[in-house]
């Protein structure tokens, strides 16, 4: 390949108390996709953001060369101008602008400087098709879901013709059939000779997307790998530094399988105003149940449901042989009810608010604000469960907003877990958190049933889902259509049910 | 969709609503004449208001522009009253002072990430306490050019008159329509508004817009401030008290929300009518306390600001 059009070297970013990033160096070729990986906390959202302007690197340490030329980006809009554009991790785009505005915002097509609506309306639908997105692009962004936004804000990317892309975990959200649609629309550019940095946990995407790879370890520069040249477990390696044990592949649940475990929670033909129909699921004391589906199939229906978010309009739910009547989330908290969200960047997390207070907040909700948590009883929470999800920060005092973003997941978990449901609702649980951190995950969630917990767990990680459940229920268009488990539950019979028509 | 526009259309409606009843109650009221009124009134409170839009929508506040009016006129006063200056060259200065002024402000809240609310109600301050330290007399304007400001204009049927500050407010009216939704920099005020933090990381040069931002918001209440001494043929350092109040409140009646990143200058103008309306009502009638301008003037804020929250729940459970 040809020589770089990006080059970082010996990049230190460092935070009050915290080292994020001690000589990172990184070489972007053009025409190429180049892998960015590491643990949750591992410091690739801070070398996308000091990279492109949104954080300034230590003063004095390293250099960056783009483009055959040294440069600083001061802010996000001056990398913009140069030619970086970028999808940050956390970006939610602006809801209360329209779509075509969100996308193209600060590059809006001009005549006699004034904006042509009709055109930039014309151009948004028109690069939406190379994303298979047909959608009303003068709607105010906040009337789609997370995914459609996430492709928003893709698309954002693509449509500055920038000579580098850099996609912070754009996959996230995504389900199967976009992640295609991106690699098309990925393949497309490398073949016009953008560079493109590719952030993400998912490790077969990035077998299958990349050309190299860069691996960093706590902050630090552990190597720079071909794809094709790199096992897995080598790079497993790199990244973890240490081996993993085996953790996928068989069914292992949290507890035996016994027909007649009682049942916990019940749903009986719940039907949601212009959502879910006649949904029956059935929850046994101590067994994780997991729920497959795709996007858009009524997953996050059933959790809003049980959790009191949208109101039932008919049919019944049981939780422990007292009728569940949900009419908001804090009544669905005091029955005993958790729900870890799908969408934990704009429901979960309270930026200021410390990692203890942040753990605190639902128990404290469960147990009314008479009765206050004391700080020690605070503090020893939040440090059984940094010490259990093994959640990557100095201390506990720590705001939230501060922490990786895989890391503040996982104070949002353990936020549910202090509540000590009967019935804990997972909306996708591993989502944008390290390989590393999925073991830990699937551990945990087979120790909760054996502690006699209850789970509901949505997944498109097929693999992950059996290996744990008892049982999986699959749903398509807001409908069950099949239960899966013993010999059944297979990845390959999760997905034939998912995709027949 | 129709929940952005919806507060536009509820104060439309109210305004229509009260109108209708001060027309069918008493002889002249629905008459070109009081709306043209209602507009040359108000002008100087709608240009003000028309910058308040502006710096709400993107989630800030200004409550340094009463004072910068009260500035403004001192200057006129001084400048043209005192010293013998032509208004226009008193206007060239006043205007890219105030201008300056606003940036500064900006660069403030910009550069040392302080609340909107707290450097420009300091700005509040300054402006009104340097008025008055210019003059604590209220000084008069004589001059030629103002009388002849104060007869140009246009006799419209039924004794209407279309006048200077008028022409003025719809020249500014039209000019900000145009900058709020047909130029990038009207996107930015928008995009600030939806999400700080977002808009930095979309590349929006969040400097360049809060300076301009808070800039135009002092420009047009120098405007408004010169537009003021019209009225008044004079120039004081206590006018204008409250106005920067008067100027919110019209705003949020207008359908602005006080969070930022939605609302419509338009609306604002309903918002300053509908005050207009209220007081002209009371007037008529002749027999209420003009207080209950203020009384009426609060509930409505308050049915808005409930609106408002009544709406936005309505878009996140959308969602
Ligand atoms: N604004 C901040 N203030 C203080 N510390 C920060 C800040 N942002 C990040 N950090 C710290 O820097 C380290 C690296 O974080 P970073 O977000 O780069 O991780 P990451 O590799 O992107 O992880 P993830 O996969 O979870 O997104 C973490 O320890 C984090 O706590
Ligand atoms: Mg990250």
């Amino acid at each position: 390949m040809q020589e770089s059009v990006l080059a970082l070297e010996n990049i230190s970013k460092t935070f009050p108390g915290v080292k994020a990033l001690q000589g990172v160096q990184l070489t972007l070729r053009a025409g190429e996709v180049h892998a960015l990986l590491g643990e949750n906390g591992a410091g690739k959202s801070t070398l996308v953001k000091v990279m492109t302007g949104a954080m300034r690197k230590d003063e004095g340490t390293g250099r960056m060369c783009f483009d055959g030329k040294d440069r600083d980006f001061t802010s996000p809009s001056e990398a913009q101008k140069a030619g970086i554009s970028t999808v940050y991790q956390e970006v939610n785009l602006l809801p209360n602008l329209s779509v075509a505005q969100n996308l193209f915002l600060g590059h809006e097509p001009k005549r006699f400087a004034l904006i042509q609506h009709s055109r930039m309306q014309q151009q948004a639908r028109e690069l939406l098709k190379q994303f298979k997105l047909d959608i009303d692009v003068t709607a105010p962004l906040n009337q789609f879901s997370v995914a459609v936004q996430q492709l928003i804000a893709i698309a954002r990317g693509v449509a500055m013709k920038a000579k580098v892309l850099v996609l912070d975990e754009p996959t996230a959200s995504l389900d199967k059939d976009e992640v295609e649609t991106l690699f098309g629309v990925m393949e497309q550019l490398k073949s016009e000779g953008v560079a493109i940095v590719f952030i993400s946990h998912f490790l077969d995407q990035v077998y299958r997307i990349s050309d190299r790879i860069t691996v960093l370890r706590n902050g630090q520069f552990i190597g720079e790998y071909i794809t094709a040249e790199l096992p897995r477990p080598k790079l497993i390696e790199a990244m973890l530094g240490k081996e993993l044990q085996a953790m996928h592949g068989q069914h292992q649940p949290g507890c035996a399988d016994s027909v007649d475990a009682p049942a916990l929670f019940k749903m009986d033909k719940v039907c949601v105003k212009n959502s879910i129909e006649n949904m029956d699921i059935l929850v046994p004391k101590g067994q994780a149940i997991g729920m497959a589906g795709l996007l858009g199939s009524g997953r996050t229906e059933v959790c809003r449901a049980i959790f009191g978010v949208d109101s039932v309009a008919s049919g019944q739910m049981q939780l422990a042989d007292a009728p569940l009547k949900p009419q908001s989330p804090a009544e669905a908290i005091k029955a005993g009810v958790a729900l870890c969200p799908e969408d934990r960047k704009t429901d979960g997390i309270i930026g200021p608010l410390s990692i203890r207070e942040n753990i605190a907040l639902a128990l404290q909700a469960r147990l009314g604000w008479w009765r206050y948590l004391s700080k020690a009883k605070q503090q020893a929470l939040a440090d059984k469960y940094i010490e259990e999800l093994q959640i990557a920060t100095p201390d506990a005092e720590k705001p939230i907003g501060q922490l990786s973003g895989g890391n503040q997941q996982k104070v949002i978990l353990a936020r549910w877990l202090a509540t000590q449901p009967q019935l804990l609702v997972l909306d996708e649980p591993t989502r944008g958190i390290d390989i590393g951190a999925h073991a830990e995950i699937l551990n945990l969630i087979k120790r909760l049933c054996h502690d006699g917990m209850s789970l509901l767990v949505t997944s498109s990680e097929l693999e992950e889902l059996v290996a744990f459940a008892n049982k999986v229920v699959v749903l398509r268009d807001r409908r069950k259509v099949s239960e899966l488990s013993g010999e059944d539950m297979t990845p390959q019979h999760i997905m034939q049910a998912i995709a027949e028509a | 969709m129709s929940t952005r526009y919806l507060p536009l259309y509820v104060t439309g409606a109210l305004l229509s609503l009260l109108f209708g009843l001060g027309a069918i109650q008493f002889d002249g009221f629905g008459s070109m004449r009081v709306v043209l009124n209602l507009f040359s009134d108000n002008a100087f409170l709608m240009i003000t208001a028309i910058g308040m839009t502006l710096v709400i929508i993107s989630g800030g506040i200004d409550l340094s522009v009463g004072s910068v009016i009260a500035l403004s006129g001192v200057l006129c006063g001084l400048l043209i009253g005192e010293y013998g200056w032509h208004p226009l060259a008193a206007f060239a200065l006043i205007l890219p002072l105030a201008t300056l002024f606003g940036a500064i402000m900006g660069m403030w809240i910009h550069v040392y990430k302080l609340q909107p609310f707290i450097v420009t109600l300091a700005g509040m301050f300054f402006a009104r306490g340097l008025a008055t330290m210019l003059s604590e007399e209220s000084i008069a304007i004589d001059h030629p050019f103002y009388d002849a400001v104060a007869d140009f204009g246009f006799s419209l049927p039924g004794n209407a008159w279309l006048g200077t500050s008028t022409l003025l407010l719809l020249l500014v009216l039209v000019v900000a329509v145009l900058v709020m939704h047909y130029s990038r920099f009207g996107a930015y005020v928008y995009a600030l508004g939806g999400n700080h933090q977002s808009a930095e990381l979309m590349g929006v040069p969040v400097a360049k817009a809060t300076i301009g931002i808070y800039a135009t918001s002092s420009f047009l209440a120098a405007l408004a401030g010169i537009v003021f001494t019209f009225y008044t043929f004079s120039g004081y350092a206590l006018t204008a008290v409250g106005t920067e109040l008067d100027a919110i409140a019209a705003v949020v009646i207008g359908g602005t929300l006080l969070t930022g990143g939605s609302g419509f200058v338009v609306g604002t103008i309903l918002g300053v009518l509908m005050m207009g309306v209220i007081q002209t009502y009371i007037i008529f009638d002749g027999s209420l306390s003009s207080w209950w301008t203020k009384i009426v003037i609060g509930l409505l804020l308050f049915f808005f600001i409930v609106l408002q929250k009544l709406l936005n729940r309505g878009r996140v459970q959308h969602a």
